[in-house]
C-alpha cells in the first residue's frame, strides 16, 4: 500500500524479475551473450534517478532480502514474478519459473508467478505447461518472441505452432499473455518489433488477455492503433516508467499522454521491471506525476488520482482475479473518457 | 575543405532508418581517421549491442557507400563496434557483400521494404511537423492543404520532405501538394486533424527511439548528453 496526501493505492506490479545473471550461471561458450544481455539490462537502469542505481555485481544477482526491501518495502500489495528462461545462455535460466517459485512460500499471497511457453518446444512444451500449471496454477505467461533457440532467432504468434499453445492457454484459464517485444526476432530483415502478430491473435483468442510489455517500444504508433481496435490488448508501462520518467520527463509525459489517448486509463498497467529498477521511485513518481500545464499536452488526458489508482493497481488486480480491500477502490467510479475520444479516430489511417 | 572534412560531411548524409537522423548527429560515428593517402577507418558505435542487425547493417553499408563516393578517398574500412553481429556485417562490408551474405540463410531477401516502410513513417512525421508548425504560426488548416511542395520552409524538415519525397517515388515537383499521403494524393483540410493526431504519435515514437537511444549511448560510452534532465 502506498499512501500520499491522503489517498490510499493498491499497487499491483504486475512485471517483476528475480533472476540469476552472475557469472556462475553462464553457459560456456555463451558467456558473450550472457554478458552482454545482463549489461544492456544494467545500462538501462542507468537510466533512472543516479541514488537507485546498483554496481553490476549486485545486478547480477540479488537476494531475497533484497527482494524483500526493494519490493513489499515500496509499498507493493501484489507482485507478478515473469519468467525469462534464455537457457540457450544461462545454464539454470535467467529467470526461470524454479527459481521465481523460491519467493512464493517467502511471501505467501502476495507473489504469483507466470510461465512461460515457446511454440519452438512443441509437444513437450506443451506438457510442460499443464505441469506447471498443475504445479503453480499460474494465471499467466511471459512470452518472449525474441529468444534465441539453436539457430532461431526468435518466432511469431502467428507461427502455427503456435496455436496449441494459445489454446491451451485457453483451456486452462491461463488468461494473461504477457507478450516481449524485443530485436533480433527472425527472419533479420523484418522489422523486429513489429506487434501486427498480436493483433491477428487477440482478434482469434477474444477470452485472452494480450499484456504488451513496455507498450510495443520504440513502436509506439503501431501498439497504439492496435489497441484501439482490440479490446483485449493491454499496456504494461514498465520500461515507460523506468526508462523515460527520469530521464526523458518531456517525453515521458508524451509518451503518457498518447497512451492516455488511444489505449485508456483502464488498460494500462503499472510494472516496475525490478530488478532493472526498484520500484519505489517509480510509484512515488507516478503519484506526484501531472500532466505539463503547457500548450504543448493541452488536449492529452489528465493524470488524474482515479487514473493513478487504476494504472498502479486496480487493473491488474482485476485480471489476476485479486480482491482489492475497499478503502483502495475508487470512490467516484471514474470514466475512462479518452476511449470514446480514440474511437473517433479509428480508422482514419 | 580537407578529405576528412567532405568525408565527416559524406557520413552526415547517413541516416538512421529508424530514428530518420544523421549517424554523425545521434553520436554513432565514434572516430573516423584519414590518412595522407585517402584510406579511411571509420568506427561506428550503437546504442546497445542489440541494436537490431538490419538497420545496423543499413548504417554500415550505407556509410561505406557515402564514404566511397567522396572523391580522393583510396579505401574504406568501416567497422561495427561493440554489436552482437558486428562480425558479420563488418566481414560482409569488407568484402563488399549484401546483408544476405552477412547472415545467409536468415533473410528472405533485400532490406529494400524496410527502409521504404521507414521513409514513409519518417515522412508522415516529417510532414505532419511542418504543419504542426504553420498552424502554429496562424495558417488555417485549409491554408496549409493549399500550399505547394515549393512552399515548403527551408528548415530541415522542409529539406528531409523533399528528399523522402524524391525516395519514395511520390510526387515531388514545386507544384505538388506540400502534404500527401501514403499514395501521394493531396489531404484535404479536412483530413488534417485525424491525420495530424496519428502522425504526432508516429513523430513521438521516432523521437522517443532516438531518445532512449541517445540516453542509452551516453550510458554505455559515457560521452555526454547534452539533453535536458530537468522535471
Amino acid at each position: 500500500m502506498y499512501e500520499k496526501d491522503g489517498e490510499k493505492y493498491f499497487v499491483f506490479d504486475s512485471h517483476l524479475h528475480f533472476w540469476d545473471a552472475s557469472p556462475d550461471n553462464w553457459v560456456k561458450g555463451q558467456e558473450e551473450y550472457a554478458k552482454g544481455w545482463i549489461e544492456c539490462f544494467h545500462a538501462y537502469m542507468g537510466l533512472g534517478p543516479p541514488e537507485t542505481h546498483w554496481t553490476l555485481e549486485h545486478f547480477q544477482k540479488y537476494s531475497a532480502d533484497d527482494f524483500e526491501r526493494d519490493v513489499f518495502g515500496a509499498g507493493v500489495d501484489q507482485a507478478t514474478l515473469q519468467s525469462t528462461y534464455l537457457r540457450d545462455w544461462y545454464v539454470d535460466g535467467f529467470n526461470d519459473i524454479e527459481k521465481n517459485a523460491k519467493l512464493l512460500d517467502r511471501f505467501p499471497g502476495k507473489i504469483r508467478v507466470n510461465g512461460r511457453w515457446d511454440p519452438r518446444d512443441g509437444e513437450a512444451g506443451l506438457q510442460q505447461l499443464e505441469a506447471d500449471h498443475a504445479k503453480y496454477g499460474i494465471q499467466g505467461v511471459k512470452l518472449y518472441t525474441a529468444e534465441w533457440k539453436g539457430s532461431s532467432r526468435g518466432w511469431k504468434l502467428t507461427d502455427p505452432a503456435a496455436v496449441p499453445f494459445l489454446e491451451k492457454c485457453e483451456e486452462l484459464g491461463i488468461r494473461n499473455v504477457h507478450v516481449h517485444k524485443g530485436p533480433t526476432i527472425w527472419p533479420l530483415d523484418k522489422d523486429a518489433f513489429d506487434v501486427s502478430d498480436i493483433d491477428h491473435v487477440a482478434t482469434d483468442f477474444p477470452n485472452l488477455n494480450f499484456i504488451v510489455e513496455h507498450v510495443g517500444l520504440p513502436r509506439i504508433e503501431d501498439f497504439c492503433f492496435m489497441a484501439t481496435q482490440e479490446p483485449n490488448v493491454y499496456a504494461g508501462i514498465a520500461v515507460v516508467v523506468g526508462g523515460l520518467m527520469h530521464a526523458r520527463p518531456r517525453f515521458f509525459a508524451k509518451v503518457m499522454g498518447e497512451l492516455l489517448f488511444w489505449v485508456g486509463e483502464d488498460k494500462m498497467l503499472f510494472g516496475s521491471d525490478y530488478a532493472i529498477w526498484e520500484p519505489k521511485w517509480q510509484i512515488e513518481g507516478l503519484v506526484d506525476w501531472a500532466m505539463p500545464d503547457d500548450p504543448e499536452f493541452a488536449d492529452y488526458p489528465r493524470w488524474t488520482t482515479t487514473a493513478k489508482k487504476k494504472v498502479l493497481g486496480l487493473n491488474a488486480a482485476k485480471l489476476y482475479g485479486v480482491e482489492v480491500p475497499a478503502e483502495f477502490q475508487l470512490t467516484n467510479g471514474g470514466t475512462p473518457a479518452a476511449q470514446e475520444d480514440a474511437q473517433l479516430v479509428e480508422g482514419a489511417t | 575543405m580537407t578529405l576528412e572534412d567532405r568525408v565527416l560531411a559524406a557520413l552526415g548524409t547517413v541516416i538512421d532508418p529508424e530514428l530518420d537522423e544523421p549517424i554523425t548527429a545521434l553520436g554513432f560515428v565514434g572516430s573516423c581517421a584519414v590518412s595522407g593517402s585517402g584510406e579511411v577507418d571509420v568506427r561506428l558505435r550503437l546504442p546497445t549491442p542489440q541494436c537490431a542487425p538490419n538497420f545496423a547493417y543499413l548504417m554500415a553499408a550505407d556509410a561505406q557507400a557515402a564514404v566511397l563516393g567522396v572523391a580522393d578517398v583510396a579505401r574504406v574500412s568501416i567497422v561495427l563496434e561493440d554489436h552482437f553481429t558486428g562480425a558479420e556485417i563488418n566481414s560482409a562490408l569488407a568484402r563488399g557483400g549484401d546483408f544476405d551474405d552477412a547472415f545467409p540463410g536468415e533473410g528472405t531477401g533485400s532490406l529494400d521494404a524496410l527502409r521504404e516502410l521507414f521513409r514513409r513513417k519518417a515522412l508522415v512525421g516529417r510532414q505532419a511537423r511542418v504543419c504542426q508548425a504553420l498552424l502554429a504560426g496562424g495558417a488555417t488548416a485549409a491554408d496549409v492543404a493549399g500550399m505547394r511542395l515549393g512552399d515548403l520552409p527551408d528548415d530541415t524538415d522542409g529539406a528531409r520532405c523533399r528528399e523522402l519525397r524524391r525516395e519514395l517515388g511520390l510526387p515531388h515537383d514545386a507544384s505538388d501538394a506540400m502534404l500527401v499521403a501514403g499514395d501521394g494524393s493531396a489531404l484535404t483540410a479536412e483530413d488534417l486533424p485525424k491525420r495530424l493526431r496519428r502522425a504526432r504519435l508516429m513523430t513521438l515514437s521516432l523521437e522517443a527511439n532516438g531518445e532512449l537511444c541517445r540516453s542509452l549511448l551516453a550510458v554505455r560510452y559515457g560521452c555526454p548528453d547534452h539533453e535536458e534532465v530537468a522535471a
